[in-house]
């Protein structure tokens, strides 16, 4: 049986690219593929938006990009992480597990209550 | 990458992404195959999962973040094809802005010469004018000269003081005799203006006091008309009213000091009686701030010194107080009202014409429906086709600035040289990075206040409707809003006419006041006397006889008379006086204007002799000390009782009380327009033969002689000049005018504006006209099936007429009424500004507004009459 998919929440796409990009320098399919595996098909990345999200990124100056061939011998556009956007992705990194732990906490707290 | 670069790089980047695409395909393709997919199908998955490349491709697009300069070179493009189709529109449209913006261009460019660039001394903003207050008179008092130096010593939040007053006299060496305009200064003024002299050097402390060497800082223009600008002039001799002067310094080119002066010489040297007189408020000062003072401070300091001086000569100080004003103000005086409303004026007409283009707009727009909701059909936003609107609206705008800016440029001069007398700072009216950002300004905000009403209308809804309809039919609220348009002109155009004709009925007032003197066949000219005999009181009688003697022998002057005072000429002399043995209080004693004349003044000014007799030849030293009197003194002195033969005490006479042997009518001293506003209206008549010998020194350089003439006045300038050369050769005329040009002045400033709201009306009702007409020939055109419809069940063209005009008046009789709200407050506003203005005159309304409704009905009329032709068959199948 397949999960329903979950939609991605609002503003996390870029922090799941900049986490993606982190790895290695790696491009746009590659990219698709990697979040594709590793939110194990329960998150729904729609590629239309990957691009653009990708561009955005590059335009602050989070990502940088190179043009490199691949073992495939095609020509591909490849990312990698700036100092700015590893930063970036730090700071976010960090402030979800805030945001998680805290979830989890009040989530305990209201099972606790209603024992 | 900056945004501009990225911008710079478009093509390439399009390119890049395209790549960047279709290689994401191939690879999902190729898994897509290695899985088992047939070639086809995986390509057309790959592309389905993608989501549609050329939809990522718009949002990649817009994350580049250069999307809305893309978009508006777009638009830009598409403007200017639009306006290409209807040149017509686009040529009407924008000569309409270019006049509004143009005009109020001009306006800002003088404003901001004018009112709002700093003075060109180093930190202007620190310099200060003081000027002496009492309750009664208000701020037009000088200091008197120990006055100054109180303040200078005591003030602590003034860092410098510096004091000068008029000077001047006839220069004889080197060159020609020619009298030139002088300021006698005390040492500080040119560091306080923080000017120093180009040459030279300024005076020091110890040459600013009695019995120093004289010494004399002379102007660039002078240095040059005499000296050849050479170097070596400094130290040099000029001989100036027949003493020696040492030249230590040149000022700069256009340097001044309450107007342009030829010789500055130090303050404290003047034997002058008044420098010792305590009551003598001749002295003009100025003073620069301590940095991080406020006016405020200083202005409550200045408080706390009057009130000691009070104390210390209850006599001469008792009541005055002393007020402190940015020298800005000074120099540009009483202009600031007049500019604010000239730019007021041109708003009204920039508002108007951005109306006009609105209403334009807007019916094109109407037109366009079918166009818009094409593109909207095709996938464009709403705030898509607002913006491409206004992109539109905008380059009309644009554009219309653009020219408005070269009228502008061609207009500024012609507008400053009109100015009524001279216009203060005139050499800093130039267009600079201000005025252009201003005439940008305007054209952006106007094109947004004239784009917006048609660009709101871009259809969001109803698409079937706007695609269907091609615009032939008119929603209501179309017509409403063209209706809004048609009134706001109107109303405009009723509030501009309105101010137009209440200053041309002020200047007809005005114009036929009676002054008090004949103002016909009068010449008035200085004289300076020949330096030789000022000294001596007895030579300088003399010379006046001489001065008068050869006057009247004059081939086409029928009298001649001298004054000291000339009737609506820059100058006057106040003082105090009282009828009754007992003085006032100091602060309480009335001021009259005193005129030193001979007995001829009488016939010379044409003045009416109201009872007893003028001054006679009789009137000398050694008789019994006369005056005459003017009827507003007789009302105040003696309210109404007949003053001939009464008593009259004048403030520092000598010889008190004097007798008062006549009573003439008031002469309109202050000009044609301003005499009754005036405060000193008080007018006192004194002979010159009776003058004690202390004053004549002093009032010989102040007299004028004035001759009646039997031919045109001027014509008898340059005899009067040749035969009043006197024996030295070094007598000297200036200030030449006749009574005719200076009582035509005195009214300048009305004449120039009613010119101008003259101008300003007509382009109103102009531009209104053109809209009206405008508006319901596009309404008529709209509804010409309709009317064909009704005229094919029986409406006569008069029906038809009739319907047409009454659709145009209903607008107009609307927006004439709001117009006339407006048009109230604008006369309350000229009556307060302007001298002269009687607002509250209900007959100027009744004149202005037939001419506006003549006019509106005339512009409604054509259109009316093509409705009324339409032929009923062709209207109907048009639909």
């Amino acid at each position: 049986m397949v999960a329903p998919k979950t939609d991605l929440p609002q503003g996390t796409l870029d922090l799941l690219i900049l986490k993606v990009v982190a790895l290695s320098p790696v491009h746009g399919y590659a990219i698709a593929q990697r979040l594709e595996q590793v939110s194990r098909g329960v998150v729904q990345v729609p590629e239309g938006s990957l691009y653009p999200a990708l561009h955005r990124l590059e335009n602050r100056n989070l990502l940088a990009a190179d043009w490199k061939e691949t073992a495939t011998g095609r020509e591909a556009k490849f990312y990698r992480l700036t100092r700015k956007g590893q930063k970036q992705l730090e700071t976010e990194a960090a402030s979800w597990q805030r945001l998680i732990d805290a979830i989890a906490l009040i989530l305990g707290m209201a099972n606790g209550g209603a024992r | 990458m900056n945004w501009w670069l990225r911008l710079w790089r478009r093509k390439k980047m399009e390119e890049q992404l395209e790549k960047e695409l279709r290689f994401h395909l191939n690879e999902h393709a190729d898994e897509l195959i290695a899985h088992g997919s047939a070639p086809d199908v995986a390509q057309r998955n790959a592309r389905l999962a993608l989501g549609g490349p050329e939809q990522v491709k718009e949002k990649c697009r817009d994350a580049r973040g250069t999307r809305w300069i893309e978009d508006f070179f777009q638009d830009f493009r598409h403007a200017l094809r639009t306006l290409r189709q209807r040149p017509g529109f686009a040529v009407v449209a924008i000569l309409t802005l270019a006049l509004g913006s143009g005009a109020t261009t001009v306006m800002f460019t003088v404003i901001n010469g004018v009112l709002l660039k700093p003075l060109a001394y180093p930190e202007a903003d620190r310099l200060v004018t003081l000027h002496g207050k009492t309750e009664k008179y208000g701020e037009q008092w000088g200091f008197s000269y120990p006055e100054f130096h109180d303040y200078q010593s005591a003030s602590r939040t003034l860092g410098s003081v510096a004091a000068w007053t008029y000077g001047g006299g006839t220069v004889t060496k080197p060159g020609e005799a020619e009298y030139v305009f002088g300021r006698l200064i005390s040492s500080g003024l040119f560091s306080v203006l923080g000017i120093p002299p180009v040459e030279g050097r300024a005076f020091l402390p110890q040459e600013d006091q009695l019995g120093a060497a004289p010494v004399a800082v002379i102007s660039y223009s002078l240095w040059q008309r005499r000296f050849g600008g050479s170097k070596e002039t400094i130290g040099q001799h000029l001989i100036l009213e027949g003493k020696s002067y040492t030249v230590v310094g040149i000022a700069p080119a256009g340097f001044r000091v309450d107007g342009e002066a030829d010789i500055y010489t130090p303050l404290g040297q003047s034997t002058d009686p008044r420098m010792q007189d305590r009551a003598a408020f001749f002295i003009h000062v100025l003073g620069r701030l301590q940095p991080n003072v406020t006016l405020a401070q200083a202005q409550t300091e200045l408080s706390v010194i009057a009130r000691r001086l009070a104390m210390q000569y209850p006599e001469d100080n008792q009541g005055r107080g002393m007020v402190a004003h940015p020298l800005s103000q000074e120099v540009v005086g009483d202009v600031r009202p007049t500019l604010l409303l000239l730019l007021g004026a041109v708003s009204l007409v920039l508002l108007i014409a951005c109306v006009n283009v609105a209403s334009l707009l807007l019916a094109r727009a109407v037109s366009r429906e079918r166009e818009l909701a094409m593109r909207v059909a095709l996938g464009a936003g709403r705030g898509r086709l607002v913006r491409q609107c206004l992109t539109e609206s905008s380059v009309l705008g644009i554009s219309g600035g653009a020219l408005g800016i070269v009228l502008a440029l061609v207009g500024i001069h012609p507008f400053v040289s009109l100015w009524p007398g001279t216009l203060p700072r005139a050499e800093d009216v130039q267009l600079d990075w201000r005025v252009l950002f201003f005439a940008l300004s305007v054209s952006l905000l106007s094109s947004l206040l004239f784009g917006l009403a048609p660009a709101l209308r871009a259809p969001a809804r109803n698409l079937e409707h706007g695609l269907r309809g091609a615009g032939r039919s008119l929603g209501g609220s179309t017509r409403r809003l063209h209706s809004v348009f048609v009134m706001a002109e109107v109303a405009l155009a009723v509030v501009l006419l309105v101010s137009a004709g209440i200053l041309g009925r002020t200047m007809l007032r005005l114009s036929s006041l009676d002054p008090g003197f004949n103002t016909q066949n009068v010449l008035a000219a200085h004289v300076a006397l020949s330096p030789a005999v000022l000294e001596n009181p007895a030579k300088a009688r003399a010379a006046w006889e001489d001065v008068l003697e050869r006057g009247r022998r004059l081939p086409g002057v029928q009298s001649a008379a001298l004054a000291d005072v000339v009737p609506m000429r820059v100058g006057e002399d106040s003082v105090g006086y009282w009828a009754t043995p007992v003085p006032p209080a100091p602060d309480q004693i009335p001021l009259a204007l005193i005129s030193i004349v001979t007995p001829d003044y009488l016939n010379v000014m044409g003045i009416r002799l109201r009872q007893g007799r003028f001054l006679n030849e009789q009137d000398r030293i050694g008789h019994e000390i006369v005056v005459v009197i003017d009827d507003n003194l007789a009302q105040h002195a003696f309210a109404g009782s007949d003053p001939v033969g009464k008593s009259l005490w004048i403030q520092g006479m000598p010889s008190n009380p004097v007798r008062i042997v006549g009573m003439v009518g008031h002469v309109r001293h202050w000009g044609l327009a301003g005499d009754d506003q005036s405060r000193v209206r008080d007018q006192i008549y004194y002979s010159f033969h009776q003058l004690p010998d202390p004053l004549v020194h002093f009032l010989s350089s102040v007299m004028s002689i004035t001759v009646r003439t039997s031919v045109t006045p001027l014509s008898v300038a340059e005899p009067l000049r040749r035969e009043l050369r006197g024996p030295g050769g070094d007598q000297t005329l200036y200030d030449v005018q006749t009574m005719d040009d200076l009582a035509r002045a005195s009214i300048d400033r009305q004449r120039f504006l009613l010119w101008l709201f003259g101008i300003f009306a007509g382009l109103a009702l102009l531009l209104a006209c053109i809209g009206i007409y405008g508006v319901l020939t596009y309404l008529t055109n709209q509804r010409v099936p309709e009317i064909g419809l009704r005229m094919a069940l029986g409406a006569s063209a008069r029906d038809v007429m009739q319907l047409v005009l009454g659709h145009g008046f209903g607008m107009i009789l609307i927006g004439i009424a709001v117009g006339i709200l407006g048009a109230l407050a604008a006369g309350r506003l000229l009556e307060h500004l302007i001298d002269g203005t009687r607002a509250t005159d209900p007959s100027t309304f009744a004149i202005m507004i037939p001419i506006l409704l003549a006019a509106a009905f005339f512009a409604s009329f054509i259109p009316a009459r093509r409705a009324s032709r339409i032929d009923p068959m062709s209207a109907l199948r048009q639909e």
